[in-house]
């Protein structure tokens, strides 16, 4: 027999089936017997706001001077039927987090943050608490399906309702927070046993489908004298028809969140394959209420993964009147931070990859509701951080719609846009940059 | 001022204003003519107030009530009561679906029976129905009570927390982590004290008593057929 055994041999190559991050799933589920669960959004890449490009300014076009001519930035939402609609200064909104997936501190914070900027905050699925109210001056109260300290008082002190059907991260997932963060003060406002694993369900108790949403509007309507703005949330899974009934079932504004959307905790199998990117979903939602002559008199609200002023300039000029975050402001507040970075090792980890929020051992005490560690986060100075990033996305968001000649950041539109990749261009239905090629039209 | 002691009839004036005016009331007891099946009657109220209803009512009837004692002399439609945080709601007939949904304290009594679902998600609400309740009641039921005198559909109890449920008549089946629990001395006075509150005479050694075995309160790969 030959011997081959100083002959060259081939690299070890690694698969890009079963990359490492798979084996590594697949270990961790032979070993526990059940599914990975974290929190944030959709890791893999997906077509996003950064395949679009603005074409600014040039010889039909002119700019406005940057600081000195007026952009405005203001927004009203729940323009429909309520009689005290939301005016917020920026249209960047704080997206809905419950208290128990984050701790108090956070909510304060976040609240803070907020209101120094003019614009409002969101309740989530665990109820409202007096510190968010507080420091929260424009407060959105979610109506979600498990209705955990649901009550008449405060939905009448809320500025505004907002009924969830579903989140980017999950569209036709329930709840979930994990026995390690059920403490004696989220276990008591959500009725619990301390400890369980609290599964809340998937769909509302006591309405199924458009028809009863209907019914379900206008009796939240009739309860708050119809004085707040009624929100209708879905995650992106059939935006335009979700939008169109949930136009149809009254709602004064839409809210689309892309699959990217961030959550508390939820399957990995979720939050990476089901439902569709924030880019498209934005350009169906719009094209819903532009054929019910319905676009700017029921607001659209767009979240999951909006990241920079840009990203906020595109999907306004996308056709939505406001977005929401909910990861970038948790960064902003202090998430996933280097300078935490022995403490990430600790957990197996390292900052900027942390996501198993649901076991509540937040070193930066902003996904917890350990006592200890919540106190990490001042709330004060964590607010101010949230204040100064809010500010600078304004700024960024100014820049880019002067540039394109606008005076009101709502004047941006898709004419400003060109798309950088074929994805992009047929999702956005803006042409490819450099042709007037828009996949599927022409 | 507020109104109180006033009769409203739904044909002449609109939801809008009858719910308003209950709204603005603090004390006093009204009563609706012809609700026509409306939605939403008499939802949102937030003081004693005395309100009978003479008809039929459809969906949201009374929800979220606080404070006050609203008697349905008909049928009412899904979700009566839901969300409801205190005071009492009397059906003289059937409930559709949801009865009391999510409700956080009060009272519910229904002479007739209810459909699906009766005290879903309940958290604190007590819930006695003089008939049947149909498929999937109490499920998810967190705290309170549901007495049944008649009998209960399938799956009762499915995914239970801390909610108690009595039944008197049949149970098709029970739902997943819901099992059947001693009645001992003091459960029985104490759905005594109940069933007089809700003005019933029943004898409370005739029921049976369920609850959470505890079993899906954590994640337990032996389980996993239940969840
Ligand atoms: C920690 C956390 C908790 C959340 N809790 C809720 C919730 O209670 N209700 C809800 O509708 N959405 C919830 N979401 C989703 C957000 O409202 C929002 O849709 C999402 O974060 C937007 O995407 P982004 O994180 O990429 O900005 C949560 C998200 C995070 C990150």
């Amino acid at each position: 027999m030959a011997d081959y055994s100083d002959s060259p041999r081939t690299v070890p190559r690694k698969s890009a089936t079963f990359d490492d991050y798979t084996l590594s799933e697949i270990r961790r589920a032979a070993a526990t017997g059940i599914y990975d669960i974290r929190g944030g959004g959709t890791k893999r890449h997906l077509p996003t706001f950064d395949d679009l490009v603005f074409l600014g300014a040039s010889m039909s076009r002119y700019p406005l001077e940057g600081y000195r001519e007026r952009c405005d930035t203001d927004v009203v939402l729940g323009t429909r039927f309520a009689k005290k609609p939301l005016h917020l200064k920026i249209p960047i909104t704080i997206a809905g987090m419950s208290f128990g997936s984050l701790s108090a501190n956070a909510k304060e914070a976040l609240g803070r943050g907020a209101s120094a900027m003019g614009t409002s905050t969101t309740t989530g699925d665990g109820g409202m608490t007096d510190e968010e109210r507080e420091h929260s001056s424009l407060l959105v109260y979610q109506y979600l399906p498990s209705r955990y300290g649901m009550n008449p008082d405060d939905l009448r002190r809320a500025d505004a309702i907002e009924v969830v059907v579903g989140q980017g991260a999950k569209p036709g997932g329930g709840g979930m927070l994990l026995g390690q963060k059920i403490s004696p003060r989220v276990a008591h406002m959500r009725t619990l046993p301390e400890g369980v694993d609290q599964r809340s369900a998937c769909r509302h108790p006591d309405w199924t489908g458009p028809d009863d949403l209907e019914i379900k509007i206008h009796e939240l309507r009739e309860i708050t004298d119809w004085e707040k703005p009624i929100y209708v949330k879905v995650g992106a899974a059939r935006p335009y028809y979700d939008t169109a009934l949930a136009v149809k079932s009254g709602a004064d504004v839409v809210v689309v969140d892309g699959m990217q959307g961030g959550t508390a905790a939820t399957q990995e199998v979720f939050i990476e394959h089901v439902g569709i990117p924030t880019l498209p979903a934005v350009r169906e939602a719009v094209r819903a209420l532009r054929e019910l002559d319905m676009h700017r008199t029921v607001q659209l609200v767009v979240s999951g993964g909006i990241r920079s002023g840009a990203d906020v300039a595109k999907a306004l000029a996308m056709g939505a009147d406001a977005v929401s975050i909910g990861t970038a402001a948790l960064v902003a507040l202090g998430d996933n931070d280097p300078a935490l970075e022995e403490e990430y090792q600790k957990l197996g980890t390292t900052a900027g990859c942390y996501d198993d929020w649901h076991e509540g051992l937040d070193p930066a005490g902003i996904t917890t509701t350990e006592p200890e560690l919540e106190k990490r986060l001042d709330p004060v100075k964590a607010g101010r951080r949230l204040r100064n990033y809010l500010s600078v996305m304004t700024m960024e968001l100014q820049t880019l719609a002067r540039a394109n000649g606008k005076s009101h950041v709502k004047n941006l539109e898709p004419e400003d846009l060109a798309a950088l990749t074929v994805e992009a261009a047929a999702m956005a239905q803006v042409p490819l940059a450099g042709t007037n090629w828009v996949p599927g039209q022409n | 001022m507020t109104i109180s002691n006033t009769t409203f009839d739904l044909e002449a004036l609109s939801l809008r204003g009858i719910n308003s005016a209950l709204h603005a009331a603090e004390e006093g007891a009204f009563t609706v003519l012809n609700p026509g099946g409306a939605h939403a009657l008499a939802c949102g109220l937030n003081a004693p107030l005395e309100v009978t209803i003479k008809g039929h009512t459809g969906y949201y009837c009374a929800g979220m009530n606080k404070h006050a004692a609203v008697t349905i002399e008909g049928n009412v439609g899904t979700g009566c009561g839901e969300n409801i945080m205190s005071g009492t709601i009397r059906v003289k007939g059937d409930a559709s679906q949801s009865l009391g949904a999510t409700g956080h304290g009060g009272l519910i009594v229904v002479e007739g029976s209810a459909s699906a679902r009766a005290g879903i998600s309940m958290k604190g609400v007590d819930i006695v129905v003089k008939g049947d309740v149909g498929h999937m009641s109490a499920f998810m039921a967190q705290a309170g009570r549901l007495v049944v005198l008649g009998d209960a559909g399938a799956d009762l109890g499915d995914s239970i927390y801390e909610a108690e449920l009595f039944v008197r008549g049949k149970v098709a089946s029970l739902g997943a982590d819901c099992e059947e629990k001693p009645l001992g001395d003091a459960d029985k006075a104490a759905l005594g004290a109940l069933l007089e509150q809700a003005g019933i005479d029943a004898d409370p050694a005739a029921f049976k008593r369920y609850g959470s075995a505890r079993k899906l309160y954590n994640f337990n790969i032996d389980h996993m057929d239940s969840y």
